[in-house]
């Protein structure tokens, strides 16, 4: 399997047009870069970036994602050729979804692997913590976490699920400003999750890579086939990807991993933020480091426990995907999350 | 009745969930043996009229079944002197192959001597693989047994696209001697057997697990 090569253009003003086989990308009819088309899985455009029709038509033709992302890498639109989707793979898959039994369960799937995940986000820095009362903290707190994943299966509620989702996050987003670097937790500190608008420095950062993990998990269920609005543990609303942000809970705390790396290491610093009126965005220059960071990260090679095979993490999302789609096909098949050991 | 491609037989035999990815659920994922494959085969698509030694030979020839419901396109058919027509196949790879998977392309070049037969009204007792690597034609008689193999196989694919159910994967010495070299592995995920499935389950609510 080939990770994906998705081409970020994050230049402000850009303009990307077609130019034989290559894609031309220009800023005041200046070119910047070419790639030629056939390197290209998917052109993934932040913000303002301009682009002409015959490129569009070209994406089409070889089936290459176009997506369209805001500046701060939120959703926006993704342009599909004549071909998408699997629509026995969609009959299957919606009438999951109207089976509340098979619901129930696939929530309680999507949130142990939240859970498993994080914890193990915990027990590490509880391991690397410098301080013992920390450590002790942290540990507390990933045992708060095995409780919460222990009721899941005596959830009979969706409701209840999401409740114990809830708390699980609350006790986790409590422990993880310990793994901030000391000297930075000024600046980095955290009270809880704030998403909309983010305000403070750290919610702003998660908010910017779960928007990415965001859309690489939405590209990788439509890429198997599904519809990524059919989800099973967030609710069905209109405009909203209720699957892709099911699948996405699992890697929630690959980004959380990546954020405290930016933090840790000053590759993401203090003033690499706006604030304006409380909300926290991420600037221009740093967005792009970020951007870059996450391609890297997703480079490094993990072993996925069910297929006992070595892959790059990026590839992860589809292999869900996959799962997924197994599972929603096959009666025998349960969902299961990617839990690395 | 829609017609099944002949590729579709030789799929099915091969492996059925195989068949059902890539007719059911238009799936095609290239891995080196498919482009091998096409390379192979960009040669022998161009249409074309050959004669050599009052042999005439067509390449990819239109190939259909109206009774079988079969639809496909020949690579090689040569016209014998006194018209007889004689299926050759191409295939990568070398002709030694395990005996079962040899078989499916003895599948898939029988299902052509039936097209051939309804189309020109013409016996096909006989037609010929050619390996690629090994250069070596291996000659097939088209039994009866190849015959009922062929309509057998046809209606046990036109039930599955009917039912729009994909077939499970393979398992045990099937799935050793055949999900390797198939290019569908990735999509398909053999390795994650519904046992291997079941007992991640069951431990994915316990922390320590
Ligand atoms: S990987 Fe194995 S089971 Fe799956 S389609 Fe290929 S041959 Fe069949």
């Amino acid at each position: 399997m080939q990770l994906l090569n998705t081409l970020y253009v994050t230049l402000p003003d850009a303009w990307l047009r077609l130019d034989n086989d290559t894609l031309r990308i220009e800023v005041e009819r200046e070119t910047r870069l070419r790639v030629p088309l056939h390197h290209l899985t998917a052109v993934v455009c932040f913000g303002h970036v301009g682009l002409s029709a015959p490129l569009m038509h070209r994406l089409a033709d070889e089936g290459i994602a176009l997506v369209l992302l805001d500046a701060n890498g939120r959703f926006k639109a993704r342009l599909e050729g004549a071909v998408s989707g699997n629509v026995l793979l969609r009959q299957a898959q919606f009438a999951r979804g109207a089976d509340a039994a098979y619901v129930l369960d696939m929530a309680r799937s999507f949130v142990a692997g939240k859970i498993k995940n994080t914890r193990q986000v915990l027990q590490r820095g509880a391991r690397e913590a410098k301080s013992a009362d920390e450590a002790a903290v942290l540990i507390r707190r990933a045992d708060d976490l095995a409780a919460s994943l222990r009721v899941l299966p005596e959830a009979t509620t969706l409701d209840t699920v999401r409740g114990v989702e809830g708390e699980a996050a609350r006790q986790y987003f409590s422990g993880l400003p310990l793994l901030v670097r000391p000297d930075q937790r000024e600046h980095f500190a955290m009270d809880g999750r704030t998403r909309r608008p983010p305000r403070d420095r750290f919610n702003a950062l998660l908010s910017f890579l779960y928007a990415m993990w965001m859309n690489d998990c939405r590209s990788a269920l439509e890429a198997a086939g599904l519809d990524p609005q059919v989800g099973f543990l967030h609710a069905l609303r209109p405009g909203r990807a209720a699957l892709a942000l099911d699948v996405m809970e699992e890697f929630r705390p690959w980004a959380d991993r990546l954020a405290l790396t930016l933090i840790n290491r000053g590759q993401v610093q203090a003033d690499d933020f706006d604030l304006r009126e409380g909300s926290v965005s991420l600037q221009g220059d740093a967005r792009k480091s970020v951007v870059t960071a996450y391609q890297e990260r997703k480079k490094d090679e993990i072993t996925h426990p069910l297929l006992a095979q070595s892959l790059p993490l990026g590839l992860v999302p589809l292999v869900q995907a996959r799962l997924l789609a197994r599972a929603l096909r096959d009666d025998a098949m349960p969902y299961l999350p990617f839990v690395p050991r | 009745m829609d017609p099944i491609s002949l590729s579709a037989l030789q799929h099915w035999k091969y492996c059925p969930r195989q068949c059902g990815l890539i007719h059911l659920e238009q799936a095609f994922d290239d891995n080196l043996h498919t482009l091998r494959g096409q390379a192979e085969h960009a040669r022998v698509d161009q249409p074309s009229v050959q004669s050599t030694k009052g042999v005439r030979v067509e390449r990819a020839l239109p190939l259909w079944h109206d009774t079988l419901g079969l639809i496909g396109k020949s690579d090689v058919i040569e016209f014998l002197p006194d018209g007889t027509p004689y299926p050759v196949e191409y295939k990568h790879g070398s002709r030694h192959k395990a005996p079962a998977i040899a078989a499916c392309d003895d599948l898939q070049l029988a299902a052509q001597a039936l097209c051939l037969e309804t189309m020109t009204s013409r016996a096909v007792p006989e037609g010929a693989l050619y390996y690629a690597s090994s250069r070596r034609r291996r000659v097939v008689p088209i039994t009866a047994d190849l015959r009922k193999d062929v309509a057998d196989t046809a209606q046990a694919v036109r039930q599955m696209l009917a039912s729009g159910v994909l077939p499970s994967p393979l398992v045990g010495d099937q799935a050793a001697q055949r999900c390797k070299g198939c290019s569908l592995q990735e999509r398909c995920q053999p390795q994650a057997t519904p046992l291997l499935l079941a007992a991640a389950r069951r431990s994915l609510f316990d922390p320590e697990a």
